[in-house]
């Protein structure tokens, strides 16, 4: 049995001793049942021909029923350990990884990379937002119990909660190439002031929503999302991350990372309502890296706070209240509430040119344009 | 008393109330039967009869199955220590990767049905040969093209995807003969197809007056519902295949995300050929452990038409939980829940049969002879295989074991615990049949005991390194965990008696050939129909179309079986193992 390292290993070990004790029962049932029957009715003589003996419908049903009462249990017990690796928390350090032919890259939130090696602190959730620059690769921490492919053209959560401080192993659990087996490393857990401590003696790089925002910049984006992602000739950023974006042909979509991956990538793909598509595709002049800087900056661009209304349908874009701030609530969905604005009339406030605050904070009033 | 020396004139006299079981006819033609009839290259290579194709099968793959063999000694060897010093990685991924391929699609894939289920389905039925005789041998050629393909391939450089091809890595990134390799599993694959279609319409339509549905042998039962099977699931592994080569040779974008493709698209593809193939490999074994053991305790099998369905239920249910195979995809959480809850429905008709197999053996009339003793080592195999199963379908704990030795040793339990062992089973049961020749008794006995020990040390462990965390397909593992040597040295072991078991058998059964002694019609006293032609049959297999008057595994005359849980003394035998009308 490896270390119990994080909070899922209790449940997935219990779940599998569980397993082995029926898997026993079983087993010894048969066995015995086997040698018994071949001891006990071995042939007496060449020629014997025993008694003859019907099968029993009630018997069989009984004994089908019987085991799929059984399996039932065990898909149920399966399926509660599950649920607890499915959901993501809320709240929790943000770790980027890429995989790549045959090494591991991981970022932390506050832009300290590794390769191979990765520092987390004990005792906090910790949810991984996963990609791959080639083949596909399989996050792997044996001693956590906790593993996710990850997958080329889009990206994969796996969160966990690290119980015990010491070194783990890191695996790629899906064959990726020649050198598969090397391709893994050290999960190092340390208490949080000690991570505290190891972050700040690596503070060499950007965070990822700095870097995500010297990109944005960098590659044009502003000039037609604006400056600060308010909008302009294409849709406004703000807070468009989780939000329902309304497509050209009555669809919508939630705007999550992969959405927002594709739209960088094939703009053509899904084109917002009421915009033109003059997007150009950024294929190939991004590695999956700064992709997810990318990503991460526009996750961090939040909707004004004061107006944050929910816009999800046209019909309630005409009734703005000042309503309790939601991440669900922007404008950027509705194309009813830009076609009412001369381009940049409302927006961008006079504090535009503040830089945009970090991760989860507004970035100033008055950009989300209203219809009146 | 042996049964090797029995002959119709010492069989038994018949007990009041017994039918006449299987005395094997007095009117055949001595000396004149399948294999002596013309002794020239064509006279096999261009042969329309059923049983020599079987034989041309069973030459055929047993060449695989040791090229096989083969490769895997190599990953047993490479894995002693943690380093890859034996074989450079590269080569140890070719390695196991053609130790996939050939044992999948060269051995498993048609094993029992192309070489057993050839030479027997018309036997058992009595029927003259299959329906289609040149389809049949067109099959023959095409697995034999395909192998070339394949081994060509591997040959030349080798091919290090796995056996699985996953995207994009087999698409794009592989430098190594993949579409070669591609284009082997894809004819091999129509040697499947044609095999399938060529049974089910044998058994729908070539049947001897008499033999109804519910008097077939299981052992044609699960061959029906194999053949479903690979109609309904090969083709789509030929998509597959074609849809990946053709991306890799044009270019366009189908499951490679640098092209537009979607890599888990392959996947679904793939898994839902895959699945289902497993059981193409597990049925038909099942069908020969119905065989085995009705006969080695001469008994009718407990639940007759229970085993039947149930082989049916499993080929319907086995296309439906594929996705089993990818809970750590990120695929829809619902999804999974879903395949997660199909895999324990499939799960009931494996049990039933396990179920069935253990109560004919209840007051039954056992012998240990080699076939029995395979047949019994596949009982517990099997259960313990599937009982792993049971493990993988639960998602929470397959997220930690999947993609690792667990998985390994499961599929390795019912594949060569499953399938190798009934396979083994069938051709020391059938072997005077086919040759009319005997087996010595002792070595078959001593050697299969000694697959059933050398498999156990090599797999057991697996399961246990699995769980540590070992991953598969690793050619080097960290020093630092003592427990993954220690554990691959045990399974390197065990490789090694496996090896040395699965050596004697084919030492003996050629040696049989000359110098076994000759077997009469039906040496095991068993009751189906093949048994009650020659051994070796005639190349017409019955001189006259037989008459079926008897049910399937008819000991004695069903009115008289015993009633399990009898209340009252006027209690019929219910219809579930009623076998006929």
């Amino acid at each position: 049995m490896p270390r119990q390292a994080s909070t899922f290993a209790g449940n997935v070990d219990t779940l599998y001793l569980a397993l082995w004790a029926l898997t026993l029962v079983i087993m010894v049932i048969v066995t015995v049942a086997l040698i018994y029957f071949v001891i006990k009715y071995r042939r007496r003589s060449p020629d014997e021909i025993p008694q003859q003996i019907a099968g029993a419908i009630k018997l069989e049903s009984g004994f089908m029923v019987f085991m799929f009462i059984i399996f039932m249990g065990i898909f149920v017990f399966g399926a509660k350990v599950y649920f607890a690796q499915y959901r993501m928390p809320k709240t929790a350090l943000d770790i980027h990884v890429t995989g790549k032919q045959w090494m591991w890259k991981f970022q932390h939130p506050t832009g300290q990379r590794e390769i191979n090696e990765l520092h987390l602190p004990v005792g906090t959730k910790v949810k991984f937002t996963m990609t791959t620059e080639d083949v596909i690769h399989s996050l792997y921490f044996p001693d956590l119990r906790v593993k996710s492919d990850v997958v080329p053209g889009r990206y994969s959560y796996m969160w966990l909660e690290a119980t015990q401080e010491g070194e783990f192993k890191i695996f790629c659990a899906e064959y990726c190439g020649t050198n598969h087996s090397g391709m893994g490393g050290r999960l190092i857990v340390m208490k949080p002031t000690d991570y505290q401590a190891w972050l700040a003696g690596n503070l060499n790089n950007l965070s990822p929503v700095d870097a995500g925002r010297e990109k944005y910049q960098a590659l044009g984006c502003a000039s037609c999302h604006g400056a600060n992602a308010e909008g302009g000739r294409c849709p406004t950023l703000n807070g468009v991350f989780a939000s329902q974006v309304q497509l050209v042909g009555g669809n919508s979509v939630e705007a999550d990372e992969d959405y927002i991956r594709e739209s960088i990538l094939n703009p053509a793909a899904k084109i917002v309502a009421g915009y033109p598509a003059i997007m150009p595709t950024y294929q190939g002049q991004l590695t999956e890296e700064e992709l997810l800087q990318l990503v991460t900056y526009i996750k961090s661009l939040a909707p004004a706070q004061t107006d944050g209304i929910s816009t999800n349908a046209p019909a309630l874009s005409n009734n703005p209240s000042a309503g309790a701030p939601t991440l669900e609530g922007q404008g950027a969905s509705n194309p009813d509430a830009f076609r009412a604005n001369p381009i940049g009339a409302t927006a961008p406030s006079g504090g535009g040119t503040s830089s945009t605050p970090g991760a989860g904070q507004s970035n100033g009033t008055g950009i989300r344009p209203e219809n009146r | 008393m042996s049964a090797i020396d029995r002959t119709a004139r010492d069989m038994p006299p018949a007990t009041p109330g017994v039918k006449r079981i299987a005395e094997p006819r007095a009117d055949e033609r001595p000396g004149s039967n399948y294999l002596n009839n013309g002794y020239g290259w064509k006279s096999w290579l261009l042969t329309k009869d059923h049983k020599r194709i079987g034989i041309l099968y069973l030459i055929s793959i047993s060449l695989f199955f040791a090229l096989g063999g083969i490769y895997a000694g190599f990953i047993r060897l490479e894995l002693l220590t943690p380093q890859s010093d034996l074989l450079q990685p590269a080569t140890y991924n070719k390695v196991f990767t053609q130790h996939g391929i050939i044992m999948v699609f060269l051995f498993l894939v048609p094993s029992i049905p192309a070489t057993l289920g050839n030479f027997l389905i018309p036997l058992m039925i009595g029927a003259k040969d299959l329906a289609f005789p040149r389809i049949n041998l067109l099959s023959w050629y095409l697995l034999i093209i395909g192998a070339v393909f394949a081994l060509g391939a591997m040959m030349y450089g080798g091919v290090d995807t796995g056996w699985t091809f996953y995207t994009p890595f087999s698409s794009t990134y592989s430098n190594t003969y993949v579409t070669a390799t591609g284009i082997g599993i894809f004819v091999a694959g129509f040697s499947s197809i044609l095999t399938g279609l060529n049974f089910i319409v044998t058994i729908h339509t070539m049947r001897a007056p008499g033999m109804t549905w519910f008097r077939m042998p299981l052992f044609v039962w699960a061959h029906y519902a194999t053949s479903l099977i690979m109609i309904l699931g090969t083709p789509v592994l030929a998509i597959t295949i074609s849809l990946m080569a053709f991306e890799r040779v044009t270019r366009v974008g189908i499951f490679d995300p640098a092209l537009g493709g979607d890599p888990i698209l392959f996947q679904h593809l793939f898994w839902f050929y895959s699945h289902p193939a497993v059981y193409i490999m597990l049925l038909p074994g099942m069908g020969i452990i119905s065989e085995i053991i009705s006969t080695f305790s001469r008994k009718n099998i407990f639940g007759y038409k229970f085993v039947a369905f149930s082989s049916i239920a499993i080929a319907v249910f086995g296309f439906l939980v594929w996705g089993h195979h990818m809970f750590t995809t990120g695929q829809s959480v619902y999804a999974g829940l879903v395949f997660s809850f199909i895999s324990y429905a499939v799960a009931v008709p494996s049990a039933i049969k396990v179920f069935n197999w253990s109560a004919t053996l209840f007051r039954g009339s056992i012998s240990y002879d080699t076939p029995m003793l395979y047949a019994l080592g596949f009982l517990g195999l099997f259960t313990l295989g599937g009982m792993t199963g049971v493990f993988l379908a639960a998602i929470g704990l397959d997220v930690h074991v999947h993609d690792t030795y667990f998985v390994v040793a499961h599929f390795h339990y019912i594949m060569v615990g499953g399938t190798l062992l009934a396979y083994l089973g069938g051709l020391h049961y059938w072997w005077p049949k086919m040759f009319g020749r005997m087996y010595p008794e002792g070595w078959g006995r001593f050697s299969a005991l000694v697959v059933f020990v050398g498999f156990n040390l090599t797999f057991f462990p697996q399961f246990l390194l699995g769980y540590l965390g070992m991953p598969r397909r690793y050619a080097a593992y960290p020093v630092d965990i003592p427990a993954f040597q220690v554990l691959h040295i045990l399974s390197t072991a065990g490789a090694t008696i496996l090896g040395a078991g699965l050596v004697i058998p084919l030492i003996y059964l050629i040696w049989s050939l000359i110098g076994g002694p000759k077997a009469a019609g039906d040496p095991w006293m068993a009751t189906g129909l093949e048994w009650r032609t020659a051994s070796p049959p005639p190349t017409e297999n019955f001189h006259e179309t037989p008459v079926v008057t008897w049910n399937a595994y008819e000991y004695a005359p069903q009115e008289d079986m015993e009633v399990i849980g009898k209340t009252s003394p006027d209690d019929k035998p219910d219809r579930s193992s009623y076998s006929g009308a």
